[in-house]
């Protein structure tokens, strides 16, 4: 009894251990989860943007400057003198954070006259806002302790309060950030992981072969296949859009034109992944593998979508840029809750405008020659 | 002008240092049923892809319903149909939805796919599983259907690939008088198996060993040149001489 049992465990370990590419995932998947997880998921932060309207000018404001800076959570992008020049940079996605000194802030603060600063905060991304108020909060605490030790007498103690303001998202709706992201993780599982399954079933059950010996020419073959999938596609981005909208009260600020034209640039981004995967490829179960381990994996955990980007160690900074959906999100929260167009967004929409090009040109080379 | 269906001089494949396909040369006239036999891994396959426009070959020359392989593979396509027993119909379609689309990439118009369509399901007798997934329908009925779509289009030539593996003996006869059927018609049939027996119901055939072709000419030709008395004994023959050759190979 035991040793037919044996037998059969031993076989069993030995199909696994043939299988090399089961057992890189099996053995590989912990090990990339804990270091994505142990790294990118830190809400901490590092060098966020900020930019500071400091309209005291004295030793305390640029004090307390000095000091966000040498926390090494903040990195000063600019100075400004006007609330526009903020929007600018606002929009431009160069700063998080904008910090408003009042006048004669040193001043009060000496005098032990409460102050009050002005953060103002990007809210489409509600989780960073929140973590730097919190960073900002105990900079100030630490500031104010400091204080008192230099000081004696019968002064009150420094009091400083910050006031929060968000431009974009001023409520902190969480919706703005999982819209854009459900259209991601949406786009990319049916328009990527479904086209390279389809691919790969042909190639698995050698129906391709029947395509390949009609006159059908091959690209014919290829457009044929993903047509529906890129009509499938914009219909299902089209419907969380107006969700989001309706349901959830997302905003539409920009140009719906714009908007659907990145729908299409993104649809097409994650149709070449899925034909790059699927000419890789011979069997369903891998392009299923592949697909989840090098798409959607980075789509959710790398993208921005749920863990900020800038918290993420250099490593998976890299890999964040060449994850297709962290550009996608940038250009849907630009359009639809920045209001912005194509000249502010000229950066993510030529990135995965190349990255589709390079993957169907590999792809069609590989075409030609495996099949 | 070209009398020949299938014309092929000293045709080669190399895959590396590999010869797939060691200079062969035949001719299949139409109307032919002309077999292409042998082992698994002799050769067959990668030579009738060769045929069928789906590889370029390494030398040699071949020509395909009159078309040169090298130079007019998009022609060689249009005049053939292909037929696998293992792969030649979408098995999460109907035998209806079949037939539409290898109409439809055939270039057929809407109105003659109708037409066939009707006549193909009366004819094979499938009115009532016409609605059913081909995946759920038995064997025999896959392997009718299928031939008779790669003869859809009225190809000139019909290159059918081990199409009767896994099927019983009195459907494999049945699908014999098919296929003789059609070639009375005009139609060519290039068919490989790996059934010893069926070779007999070929006109002409040809066996592979190790990338060559060691016979070639009619059943009957082939027996009394090797001195046997059915094509199996002829085959095994043909197998032992070549092992006999690769351990000399070897020992040297």
């Amino acid at each position: 009894m035991w040793k037919t049992f044996l037998a059969f465990v031993v076989k069993e370990f030995r199909h696994i251990l043939r299988d090399k590419r089961t057992l890189i995932i099996m053995l590989g998947m912990p090990i990339a989860l804990m270091l994505i997880f142990g790294y990118a998921v830190r809400t901490d932060f590092q060098e966020a943007g900020f930019a500071v309207w400091d309209q005291a000018r004295d030793q305390h404001s640029q004090m307390l400057v000095e000091r966000m800076t040498a926390s090494g959570y903040f990195l000063q992008k600019a100075t400004v003198q006007q609330k526009e020049e903020m929007e600018q940079l606002f929009r431009q996605g160069e700063i998080k954070v904008a910090l408003v000194i009042p006048p004669s802030f040193g001043e009060m603060l000496e005098k032990g006259v409460p102050t009050q600063l002005q953060l103002i905060s990007d809210g489409t991304e509600p989780n960073t806002a929140t973590t730097l108020l919190y960073y900002l909060n105990s900079i100030l605490l630490t500031y104010q302790r400091d204080l008192s030790e230099k000081r004696f007498g019968p002064l009150p103690p420094p009091n400083i309060s910050i006031e929060q303001t968000m431009v974009y998202n001023p409520e902190l709706k969480s919706t703005f950030m999982f819209v854009p992201g459900v259209i991601t993780v949406v786009l990319m599982l049916i328009s990527a992981m479904l086209t390279s399954l389809s691919i790969a079933k042909e190639k698995e059950k050698r129906t391709i072969e029947l395509l390949l010996i009609s006159p059908l020419p091959p690209l014919l073959i290829i457009v044929g296949k993903v047509l529906p999938y890129i009509l499938l596609s914009l219909l299902n981005g089209l419907i969380i859009i107006g969700m989001g909208i309706a349901i959830f009260d997302m905003p539409m600020h920009g140009s719906w034109l714009f908007l659907i034209l990145s729908l299409v640039l993104f649809i097409m981004t994650a149709l070449s992944l899925g034909i790059f995967i699927s000419t890789k490829v011979n069997s369903q179960q891998t392009a299923l593998f592949a697909s989840l381990l090098g798409l959607m994996l980075p789509t959710v955990l790398l993208s921005g979508y749920i863990f900020p980007i800038e918290s993420m160690p250099a490593p998976l900074q890299t890999i964040s840029n060449i994850t297709p959906a962290k550009w996608f999100i940038i250009i849907i929260k630009g359009i639809m809750l920045k209001g912005i167009g194509l000249k502010l967004l000229i950066k993510p929409v030529t990135i995965l405008a190349v990255m589709t090009f390079a993957f169907l040109a590999i792809s069609w080379k590989n075409f030609k020659i495996h099949l | 002008m070209f009398t020949n269906s299938i014309e092929t001089r000293e045709l080669t494949k190399k895959f590396g240092s590999f010869t797939a396909v060691n200079r062969i040369s035949f001719e299949v006239k139409q109307s032919e049923v002309f077999g292409f036999l042998g082992a698994n891994g002799a050769g067959k396959t990668t030579a009738m892809r060769m045929l069928t426009g789906l590889l370029l070959p390494s030398s040699g020359q071949a020509r395909v319903a009159g078309f040169d392989v090298y130079t007019q593979p998009e022609q060689i396509k249009r005049s053939i149909g292909y037929m696998s027993q293992k792969f030649s119909l979408y098995q999460d379609l109907t035998p209806t939805e079949n037939i539409q689309f290898f109409g439809g990439i055939y270039g057929l118009s809407y109105k003659e796919i109708r037409r066939q369509s009707k006549e193909l399901i009366g004819k094979l007798g499938m009115e009532k599983i016409a609605k059913k997934r081909v995946g759920d329908l038995p064997l025999g009925w896959k392997q009718r259907l299928a031939f008779s779509l790669a003869l859809l289009h009225k190809p000139k030539i019909v290159f059918l690939d081990e199409p009767t593996s896994g099927v019983d003996p009195l459907t494999r006869r049945a699908f014999w008088e098919y296929i003789h059927q059609e070639a009375s018609e005009g139609t060519t049939i290039f068919i490989t198996t790996h059934y010893m027996d069926e070779a007999e119901y070929c006109h002409r055939l040809s066996i592979m060993v190790a990338g060559r072709i060691e016979a070639l000419g009619k059943p009957s030709e082939l027996r009394k040149e090797f001195q046997t008395e059915n094509m199996d004994q002829l085959f095994l023959k043909l197998s032992q001489k070549d092992l006999v050759r690769q351990n000399a190979a070897r020992t040297n």
